[in-house]
């Protein structure tokens, strides 16, 4: 039996009868150089089935041997989400048939997951925090990568076969889960998002993953289910698998809450089973029937001897930890000294490391910040581009500051030299040279053309050195408009009223 | 005491994909049950203190170093599949085989 996808609950009515549960699955590709169990290399976009060797196809009499950094890995990631790090566990398989591991199961961790028992806090946009309980961080193994030929290319459903590439196969993956998350209510879907985010930060930081969403090596899974409001016993899961931006996952969440809504108002079940997001529609469909875990028919892999990390490594590793995200953000509203607001401004602009690239290039922190909280993220916005996508680095906004700093620009000058390194008219330097926007800082251009204006409008300048310091602006004005705006107002200003001085 | 249903037995095939007629899920029913109650003799003799061994070898921690050893060719990897199309393994396609 199918139910319609098409049947959607009024969000807002969903949260009138119903609480929802999230629990998120995300799988991290750790950036070592080589696979979790054998020497094959793990860079991405290689041409198929050649990054492959006899133990990641699963060959009779191949030994899988474990990858120490890939533990070492696990370990960090488990301290820096204040997880316990188990003093002794194993591999297991988990067996099922399905063409992408050869091998007829996947080398994961079954109930003696490395990492257990965390959390990670978040903060949503409009400051709120929520904590987030982490359940475990156990080691497994990518699978293969399936291409589905047919019908709608790349889909799995009409596909009349399927191509297989084993490269993906045995890179070291890391599977965080949190604890079941409740009481968000309205926020879930903003909840999810929020913390596949910080997520993302925390393992950026760690140096542990490039967690390139467009690329896989970070993939979201999400959990949802509805009780009714008040219940405390959770209602039937399903699992959206298939979301790769971290849009989609709000999106996901939320299609996924309006569907069950829809499905339990009419007196239906939710079935437990893996749904499909569709990024281009926003809606999610059945997949394969969930198998319980029984199904995988768990047991200790024979061919890994069981891990042991020791106080003392998990301690040498503790000390590798960096300055976690969190910690950056406290210290950065110090250093520059923002206020709470002006930080989360900073922080939900997702230009944090860009302004902080650019302070260490040598500009002024409330420079860099007011270049990229405001006039570029409104650029990146209009191009519909994430603002380190921009074709702006930081140390070409360090120089526009800096000749800001200097007075070789004004800031409307300032902001052409910016529009011209976007056009792609090259370093900051040359596009002030091309298009001929340098301030005109010579004093004896200045009094010319004070001169002439000061002619030009001899009632003006008779007020001025009668005292009336205002009048002024009509004299620096006519000056601003004769050198087209390249001339420093405030320079200006000073010579007018020195010239009506003398 | 173990004692192992059709459904069970008929359950485990669909996993491990196997075609089993109807009167091989009594045969295996009987058959797996001999050896189910094999091992739970085992569970008799271990007292609570006598963890399960999952490996023979004490052994703890053998790990490799990260670096890149030499695999497989294309040619190689693909010289024993049955099917193959743009440098990968060709497979039936994959879901819609349960429903």
């Amino acid at each position: 039996m199918s139910l319609s996808t098409a049947d959607l609950l009024d969000y807002d009515e969903v949260l009138e009868r119903f609480d929802p549960v999230l629990g998120l699955e995300v799988h991290v590709e750790l950036s070592t150089n080589t696979k979790m169990f054998c020497g094959c290399p793990t860079a991405f976009g290689a041409e198929p089935n050649t990054q492959v060797c006899p133990v990641c196809l699963g060959l009779p009499g191949a030994l899988p041997v474990v990858n120490g950094k890939a533990v070492e890995s696990a370990i960090r990631i488990g301290l820096a989400l204040g997880c316990e790090i188990a003093p002794w566990c194993r591999f297991a398989r988990k067996n099922y048939f399905y063409p992408d591991m050869p091998k007829n199961f996947q080398t994961s961790q079954y109930d003696e997951p490395i990492a257990f028992n965390g959390s990670l806090s978040l903060e949503l946009a409009d400051g709120t925090v929520v904590e987030v309980g982490i359940e475990r961080a156990h080691m497994e193994e990518d699978t293969g990568k399936s291409l589905h030929v047919g019908g709608a290319t790349g889909r799995i459903h009409g596909a009349e076969h399927s191509l297989l590439d084993y490269n993906r196969a045995g890179v070291p993956l890391i599977e965080i889960v949190t604890k079941p998350i409740t009481g968000t209510g309205a926020r879930a879907p903003e909840v999810a998002r929020a913390y596949v985010t910080a997520l993302r930060d925390l393992l950026r930081a760690l140096d542990v993953s490039d967690v390139r969403m467009d690329q896989g090596s970070l993939r979201c899974d999400a959990n949802v289910s509805l009780m009714p409001r008040g219940a405390t016993e959770f209602g039937t899961r399903t699992e959206t698998k298939n979301v790769n931006s971290l849009r989609s996952v709000e999106r996901a969440v939320r299609h996924e809450m309006s569907r069950q809504g829809a499905v339990l108002v009419a007196g239906g079940e939710i079935m437990q089973e893996t749904r499909h997001f569709d990024e281009s529609t926003g809606t999610t469909s059945a997949g394969r029937r969930k198998e319980t875990s029984e199904d995988y028919r768990y047991f200790p892999e024979p061919d890994l001897v069981p891990m042991a990390p020791s106080a003392d490594w998990v301690e040498q590793l503790r000390t590798t930890l960096p300055e976690l995200p969190w910690e950056r953000r406290k210290r950065v509203q110090t250093d520059w000294q923002l206020s709470d607001l002006e930080l989360r401004d900073l922080v939900n602009a997702g230009a944090l490391d860009l302004v902080a690239a650019t302070v260490d290039a040598g500009a002024a922190p409330d420079a860099a910040r007011a270049w990229w909280v405001n006039y570029l993220s409104q650029e990146a916005n209009s191009r519909g581009v994430e603002l380190a996508e921009l074709p702006i680095s930081p140390s070409q906004v360090a120089r526009v500051a800096a000749l800001v700093a200097e007075g070789e620009l004004t800031n409307k000058l300032a902001r052409e030299v910016v529009d011209g390194v976007l056009a792609g008219e090259g370093e900051p330097d040359a596009v002030v040279e091309s298009r001929g926007l340098a301030v005109v800082s010579d004093d004896t251009a200045l009094y010319a053309a004070i001169d002439d204006a000061l002619a030009a409008q001899p009632d003006v300048a008779e007020k001025i050195r009668g005292g009336k310091v205002q009048a002024a602006g009509a004299i620096v004005g006519a000056v601003m408009k004769a050198t087209k705006g390249q001339a420093d107002a405030k320079r200006v200003r000073e010579l007018v009223l020195e010239r009506c001085a003398g | 005491m173990p004692n192992i249903s059709r459904e069970e037995v008929a359950h485990l095939a669909r996993l491990a994909r196997l075609a089993v007629t109807e009167a091989e899920l009594d045969k295996f029913a009987g058959q797996l049950d001999v050896i189910l109650q094999s091992v739970a003799r085992v569970g008799e003799v271990a007292a609570d203190d006598i963890p399960p061994t999952s490996h023979a070898v004490p052994l703890r921690n053998v790990f490799r170093a990260d670096e890149i050893r030499p695999g497989l060719t294309q040619e190689q990897v693909l010289a024993g599949a049955p099917s193959v199309e743009d440098g990968r393994f060709r497979v039936p396609r994959i879901l819609g085989e349960q429903a």
